[in-house]
């Protein structure tokens, strides 16, 4: 077997936590198998500390589904260097198209998740026409400028709650194999999709499309000239980054069973983007550590003071100013160019 | 028809208009000469705001307060560029939208913690508190049209600092090509503060002008800076006479929206219908207009081409 670097521990460590997390947290049977090890359960603090604590399962699951976000902003953000400032768009989408049908007490599964990609998918292909014409700023404040819009339009729809949001009562069903009103099976079916979705994002970036998306971000005019319609092929990347998000949101709807538009505002987007370029970008692993270290300061920064975002702010203009190619590079990945 | 309220609602769209222009004419600058992007615009408008309620509680007097206020904010704007963002020149687009955004936190939370959670109103001397009759039976409020009076005299004031004065020369040229504009001698980084600082003070005057209407709050720049950013986008980035036009348009495109969509969609769908969609269509009418525009011309109404 090859030998893993300090990224790759970082990458399996962190795997293997999230795995293993609910294990710990729940009291049940596996603790006591682990405790018939003393080697492992007598020393080992943490098991003790987490035990019983429901919050953390609950901590791990935001940071999960967020840590899929965020993946999915990596394809185009950083694979594709469409700095897309709307992303959170499509985290709300997916969130009302479980709310909404649950509204008019629709509650299959399969059909939110279907209405979450598919319209995420589409609404990134109708923005993406008008948006990837764009370079540069442009870019970056028409994709916001979408975002806004939609948030616009779920604050004026009275019947979903408007600005007050909508609460989802029941989370969508998958038949009896799958209850997700057990929070640890949530846990896992965000977890399970999370590798999934990871294992996705490595054959899209590995294969023909993924080098193409590439080879657009350093030399647009060399990938036209050797004759690729790069405008395609950023548009379909584009709509699978905005799909795999929707479906992100509606893991997030299932989760917080409060949705509003506030979920969409731009200042959402923009925590997005730092958790990706926290973790390091145009990396497979990157926006997963970025996005857990971003809840887990939030988390703990949020904890003992009142005003906790007045550290987090200049911790975030001094990883933009001091720290460029975010956990990844401190991890040992040459960043690029 | 009521006239009255058309009137009304013309003059507040004009008004809107008008402090879009504001803002949007300092991050056009900003833009145009440094290639930087500001998120933080926002911020500054709201530290005006605020800077312009406490002056004004202080001293009894909101032209007093006003005028002390701008120097306060031109400070605030030194600092800023001073501190975070001198540094981010040379650096890209994301690393510009990730640092404003930092400063965004750090601009909300600091005023938090100084003025507290709840807004700070703004009282306004009682000559400027009422309203002023236009033909008969025609109501204006006084504060409205000299709002749109202060803009109409800084859009010129700009207009000729840009285009009649050294320091505007400097400023173009230094848009066009800036390393051809340090290479002749002038000294561009004092050119970027300077303009950095002009858009900080806009900012700011916009902040406290629409302070009395709404109250100065927490936030209340993290609003209004998409709209800028849409004005800038329809103007084309870089544009003063752009941006000014697409001000005007948008803020005029808002309010009517707001007021007279769901009369016009009464004219071809039910009422229910027209009540229910009207308040969704008009809040999304700018960025549908943006959409078009973009769709015709995507470097914007009067954008430069080929960059």
């Amino acid at each position: 077997m090859k030998s893993l670097t300090l990224r790759g521990w970082v990458t399996l460590i962190g795997l293997v936590v999230l795995a293993l997390l609910p294990v710990f947290i729940n009291r049940q049977l596996p603790l006591t198998i682990l405790q018939q090890w003393p080697w492992l359960g007598g020393h080992f603090d943490f098991v003790t500390f987490l035990t019983g604590q429901e919050f953390y399962l609950v901590l791990a699951t935001r940071l999960v589904i967020l840590a899929i976000a965020a993946v999915s902003l990596n394809l185009i953000l950083g694979y594709g260097r469409m700095i897309s400032f709307g992303h959170a768009a499509y985290l709300g989408i997916g969130a009302y198209a479980v709310g909404i049908p649950a509204y008019y007490e629709i509650y299959n599964g399969f059909i939110h998740i279907g209405i979450a990609v598919v319209v995420s998918a589409a609404f990134a292909f109708l923005t993406g026409l008008v948006c990837l014409r764009t370079r540069g700023v442009n870019f970056i404040m028409i994709t916001m400028a979408f975002s806004m819009m939609v948030f616009f339009a779920f604050v004026s729809i009275e019947e979903y709650g408007g600005d007050d949001g909508l609460v989802i009562e029941v989370r969508s069903e998958f038949g009896q194999w799958v209850n997700l009103e057990n929070d640890t099976v949530l846990y896992y079916v965000c977890f399970v999709s999370l590798l999934g979705i990871l294992y996705l994002i490595r054959r899209i970036v590995h294969s023909r499309f993924g080098m193409v998306i590439q080879g657009a971000r350093g030399n647009e005019g060399r990938m036209q000239s050797l004759g690729f319609d790069t405008f395609r092929y950023r548009l379909v990347c584009y709509v699978i980054a905005g799909a795999l998000c929707g479906y992100a949101g509606a893991l997030l709807g299932n989760f917080t069973s409060f949705i509003s538009p506030e979920m969409m505002d731009w200042t959402r987007s923009g925590e997005l983007i730092f958790m990706v370029v926290l973790g390091g970008t145009s990396s497979l692993f990157g926006p997963v550590l970025g996005a857990s270290l971003f809840i887990l300061l939030e988390e703990i920064l949020s904890g003992f003071w009142l005003y906790w975002q007045l550290i987090f702010g200049i911790f975030l203009i001094l990883v933009v100013l001091f720290a460029k190619g975010g956990i990844d590079s401190w991890l040992g990945r040459r960043p690029e160019r | 028809m009521d006239w009255t309220l058309l009137t009304v609602q013309l003059l507040n769209g004009l008004q809107f208009g008008i402090l879009l222009f504001l803002l949007a004419s300092g991050l056009t600058l900003i833009f145009g000469i440094m290639d930087f992007v500001n998120l933080a615009h926002g911020s500054l408008y709201m530290v005006g705001a605020f800077f312009c309620a406490t002056l004004t509680q202080w001293l009894d007097s909101f032209w007093l307060g006003l005028l002390l206020a701008l120097p306060a904010t031109a400070v605030v704007g030194i600092l800023v560029e001073l501190i975070v963002v001198r540094h981010l020149y040379e650096r890209d687009h994301l690393d510009h939208v990730l640092a404003t955004f930092g400063l965004i936190l750090v601009f909300d939370t600091l005023t938090q913690m100084i003025w507290g959670p709840d807004g700070q109103v703004i009282p306004l001397p009682a000559w400027l508190d009422g309203q002023i009759s236009l033909g008969d039976a025609i109501e204006v409020p006084t504060y409205r049209v000299a709002i749109i009076l202060i803009g109409l005299a800084v859009a010129f004031g700009l207009f000729i600092l840009v285009t009649q004065t050294r320091l505007g020369m400097q400023i173009r040229a230094g848009a066009s090509n800036r390393k051809m504009v340090s290479a002749l001698g002038v000294n561009i980084g004092l050119l970027f503060s300077i303009v950095f600082v002009i858009g900080a003070v806009l900012a700011g005057l916009a902040g406290m002008m629409i302070g009395p209407i709404t109250e100065a709050s927490i936030g209340m720049g993290n609003q209004i800076i998409i709209v800028a950013f849409v004005v800038i986008v329809i103007g084309g980035i870089g544009s003063i006479k752009g941006a000014f036009i697409a001000a005007i348009l948008v803020g005029l495109i808002d309010i009517m929206g707001r007021s007279y969509l769901d009369v016009l969609f009464k004219m071809f769908m039910s009422a229910q219908n027209a009540e229910t969609s009207a308040p969704a269509v008009s809040a999304m009418l700018i960025y549908i207009l943006m959409a078009v525009i973009l769709a015709v011309r995507p470097s914007g109404l009067f954008g430069p081409r080929g960059r």
